[in-house]
């Protein structure tokens, strides 16, 4: 699953990383890091993440459409 | 506060069960000023806006004379805690209060207490066994948070009995009204609390144990660190129960939500949030103090007015919330000020969000509920921390 | 056929084409869906990945955090496009409405969108450049080998100019325990970006974390060894460092490459477009079938003097994509501007460093807030008496204010009382930007051109 958060939104209150500590974290005083790619057991504390956001700057995926078509001879 | 004024309906009891009236009214006129030049501001964007203007102070000290200088040390002895203090010294104190708590120092130790808080949610909700009637604060709500905040700070759990009878006095001081005899009850706890503190930080400066206490001892002044101890107690403490308290009350004034909660528990997560936005457990910050003449949707508001920011009005502003008086937990977007926002947003908002993540689906999961007993429910006097002082439900059972 | 009518059929059965898969690309595309566009969407993309986010690439992917190719973005939404990704536009025809790709394959469009983006200006010597060792950082791949040779044992690294990406790299080096020199060659980090008053602070910090920083200094020639590889970089001031690894961060180049001879008036200062995004052409005429959005495109912005603002900007990219995308499939008086305030940020040795508005149109500077010696503190821009832009550093809470006094004109300076202020009176003074007509490396806010207003208009295509 993917995330990113928006950086300018954030203003490092760091919610995110109480919530989940395994995806997100402050380096520093308040530069936030995130993993843009999270699996399946972190699930549930994203998704609390996200809307804990109180400037609701996380933005998560589940979508799965695929993206059709890479050109295979170019490269 | 001039009585007849809407900031004296706001914080008159008869009004304490639905303020939401009031607080329509008041929004059709975002920028309020009242008779003792006390300025209500009551719409979102206006009360987001002031919350990070960097003219608006925390310090009541900059108050003129003759206005509630709520904060403020009188006899108590103590310095103000953070919440009343303005950047440099704000910053400085939060960043210290932080190190133990929070990232990017101390990441998971919240995380860390979440066992221990679920299995005083087990006992609790054990003790229902039997039962077909219990109130919801006396018996859920209000033990889980002391024990939290005990355990943050690392206070011996035989001592927590103490802490519940200071955090009422204290909490009960932050009303507007709480008038001379509130104060000075306040004051007393705030003292007895500080001297009980007092020897508990001499300890964990001898022998350092679990909790913050222990890490900020040796970082902090005994009187800045007291004054956070009864802060964090306060706040921590009153702010919790109401909103696990409003969670439940709202909830069984909603069936369907509920019904559709206890066949998703994956729910909780916006239906939290929602609760924040809908019955937030802080209602408005009336400590703010104008450092300039501040213009504010056509109003100036003049250097050293009072200002109330009505944060339980602006998360109902139809211009930021579509259908604002629904509870609605698919609402997207839900930017609720719920916890404050700015630099003083909230210490304890990932406490109580851990609290109420541990508490809530657990009460819902495990008890089936008849119905209210009575709604509206009785009410604390506290308009500022607003929340049911008992909430008897009827019960049909409980499961494992 | 009225407008209204034909915008009907292109929103039932047109054909949209966005050439450039990235932020903005996506983004434009996903509001293009969400708006109600049933026609058909050609997603085209040089690289041969699916949208992915670009800032992770010189902070958490250099430390290790993240892997470069878990930095797919999320989707708002389906977007049921057909993805023609690993190729790029070779050129545009206007006058048959087709793009042209590098494998031959033509692509006929309704209405166009640009979303080419930048890409990391090369070292200016070929031959150096290609040298094992010698990096740029702008792409997924590009990330991906760089982290690899930082951790593969290298134990010393010369970054090239300390914009942005410069710091950024410089810091995730020192955090990997290696050496790290970086040479700018103007007076301070960041300098063109937020000045020499606040690249000062960005010095500081750089020495403070162990970084070797030689401020008015370039490198004048990369020296390889037998077997290719980089191992001595010559300075202006006549010396010599033996390095492993030199990362080339001067800043990026436009990709409008591919629109040589197409008649749209695109350069190496990007693609002219209107502030709705509709993309102007050799002659200044205005466009209504090809639109540009992201770090490709200059539009002209009311808040600043219409100057036309090319701005490399995260959030820029997301919020002119979704202009782009609206106004694309509607009729002329449901069409919105762009009037996005510029906001920035970076991260670099542990520090917030964030922006709102033009820095670089500022003439003059006050620390509105916090002190410089302590690295924390809101630095106000004022031009001609107001408040046109601010930057902080680990303060970034109370840049929305700041963002209302610009959009507001509040004026300059800040004269009222406000917390955390450090003096009495504020004086305000020069924020140092260096001479405009001297180059810089990679400002990310480029001042370029004249407002469409202006009669006549001299446009000179460049060969880039």
């Amino acid at each position: 699953m993917r995330l990113v958060v928006d950086l300018n939104r954030c203003q490092g209150f760091a919610q995110c990383v109480f919530l989940a500590p395994d995806v997100f974290a402050l380096h520093g005083e308040e530069a936030l890091l995130f993993s843009p790619r999270f699996d399946e057991a972190q699930r549930d504390r994203v998704e609390k993440a996200a809307a804990a956001c109180p400037v609701q700057a996380i933005l998560v995926d589940y979508s799965d459409e695929a993206t059709k078509r890479v050109e295979p001879h170019v490269r | 506060m001039t009585s007849g004024t809407i900031a004296a309906q706001i914080t008159d009891y008869a009004n304490r069960a639905d303020p939401y009236p009031l607080f329509a009214e008041l929004r059709e006129q975002p920028v309020r000023r009242e008779d003792d030049g006390t300025y209500l501001v009551s719409t979102y964007y206006e009360v987001r806006s002031l919350a990070n203007d960097p003219r608006l102070s925390n310090d009541t000290s900059n108050r003129p004379p003759g206005y509630t200088r709520v904060g403020q040390p009188v006899e108590s002895g103590l310095p103000p805690s953070f919440i009343f203090t303005d950047p440099p010294v704000h910053d400085r104190l939060r960043d210290t209060i932080n190190r133990p708590f929070g990232p990017p120092h101390s990441p998971r130790f919240l995380d860390g207490l979440r066992g221990g808080l679920a299995e005083v949610v087990t006992e609790l909700l054990d003790a229902f066994e039997g039962k077909d009637q219990v109130d919801i604060v006396e018996d859920f709500a209000y033990p889980l948070p002391v024990t939290a905040i005990c355990k943050v700070l690392g206070v011996p759990r035989e001592d927590e009995p103490r802490f519940h009878g200071w955090a009422d006095a204290l909490a009960s001081s932050l009303d507007p009204q709480a008038g001379e005899d509130g104060q000075g009850k306040a004051q007393r706890a705030r003292q007895d609390m500080g001297a009980y503190l007092a020897d508990l930080i001499e300890t964990k400066r001898r022998r350092p144990g679990p909790g913050i206490l222990s890490a900020l001892a040796p970082e902090m002044t005994p009187a800045d660190l007291e004054a956070t101890a009864v802060l964090l107690l306060v706040a921590g403490h009153e702010t919790t129960v109401n909103a696990i308290t409003n969670t439940t009350l709202t909830l069984l004034r909603h069936p369907d939500v509920l019904e559709r909660f206890q066949k998703d528990p994956s729910l909780a997560v916006p239906l939290i949030e929602e609760v924040l936005r809908y019955e937030p457990p802080v209602q408005f910050v009336p400590w703010t103090t104008a450092l300039a003449d501040i213009d504010v949707a056509d109003t100036t508001i003049p250097e050293g007015s009072p200002v109330w920011l009505m944060l339980a009005a602006a998360n109902r502003d139809p211009r930021r919330f579509e259908d604002p008086d629904r509870f609605d937990p698919d609402r997207e977007d839900n930017e609720h000020l719920g916890f404050y926002t700015g630099i003083h947003y909230c210490f304890g908002a990932p406490l109580a969000r851990m609290e109420l993540h541990v508490a809530v689906p657990e009460l819902f999961r495990r008890v089936t509920f008849s119905r209210l007993l009575e709604d509206p429910p009785p009410y604390r006097a506290n308009a500022v921390l607003r929340g049911p002082r008992h909430l008897p439900v009827a019960i049909e059972g409980l499961t494992a | 056929m009225s407008a209204d009518t034909d915008v009907e059929v292109l929103r039932r059965q047109g054909r949209i084409v966005v050439v450039g898969a990235s932020l903005a690309g996506l983004r434009a595309a996903e509001t293009l869906r969400e708006q109600g566009f049933a026609g058909s969407l050609t997603m085209i993309g040089d690289e041969p990945y699916e949208p992915y986010d670009r800032p992770p690439l010189s902070k958490q992917a250099l430390l290790g955090r993240a892997r470069p190719e878990d930095t797919a973005l999320p989707r708002r939404r389906d977007i049921d496009a057909e993805w023609r990704l690993g190729v790029a536009a070779e050129s545009l025809d206007r006058d048959t409405r087709q793009v042209r790709l590098t494998n031959g394959d033509t692509v006929p469009y309704d209405r166009l969108l640009i979303t080419t983006g930048t890409r990391a200006r090369p070292w200016f010597h070929p031959e150096e450049a290609a040298l094992d060792g010698v990096f740029v950082l702008r792409t997924r791949d590009d990330s991906a080998r760089l982290h690899r040779k930082l951790t593969g044992g290298v134990s010393r690294v010369l970054v090239i100019g300390a914009g942005f990406t410069g710091s950024e790299v410089a810091s995730a080096c020192r955090e990997l325990g290696l050496e790290v020199t970086v040479a700018e060659r103007g007076p301070a980090p960041l300098v063109g970006a937020l000045g020499g008053v606040i690249g000062a602070v960005a010095d500081r910090l750089q020495r403070k974390h162990g970084v070797d920083l030689r401020c008015g200094i370039s490198v004048t020639a990369l020296e390889g060894d037998d077997m290719g590889r980089l191992k001595r970089a010559h300075l202006s001031d006549g010396s010599a460092i033996e390095v492993e690894v030199a990362v080339v961060s001067l800043g990026a180049m436009r990709n409008t490459e591919w629109l040589a001879g197409s008649g749209v008036a695109a350069g190496p200062r990007g693609i002219a477009c209107d502030a709705g995004c509709r993309v102007f052409d050799v002659n200044g005429i205005v466009t209504d079938d090809i639109y540009a959005a992201g770090d490709v495109a200059r539009s002209p912005h009311p808040l600043f003097d219409y100057q036309f603002l090319a701005l490399e900007h995260w959030g820029n990219a997301v919020e002119q994509a979704e202009i782009a995308a609206h106004n694309m499939i509607c009729a002329g008086p449901d069409r919105r501007p762009h009037l996005w305030l510029p906001m920035f940020w970076s991260t670099q040795f542990g520090v917030n460093i964030k922006s709102v508005g033009v820095p670089p149109l500022g003439d003059q500077l006050v620390v509105a807030q916090g002190a410089l010696d302590e690295a924390r503190f809101v630095a106000v821009y004022g031009y001609r008496g107001r408040v046109i832009a601010a930057a902080s550093f680990d303060r970034a809470k109370w840049l929305g204010f700041y963002g209302q006094q610009i959009a507001s004109g509040a004026p300059f300076p800040p004269e009222y009382r406000a917390v955390d202020r450090r003096t009495e009176t504020l004086h305000p003074i020069d924020p140092a930007f260096p001479d405009p007509h001297l180059p810089t490396h990679g400002p990310t806010v480029t001042l370029t051109g004249h407002s469409p207003s202006e009669r006549r208009v001299t446009f000179v295509p460049s060969h880039a």
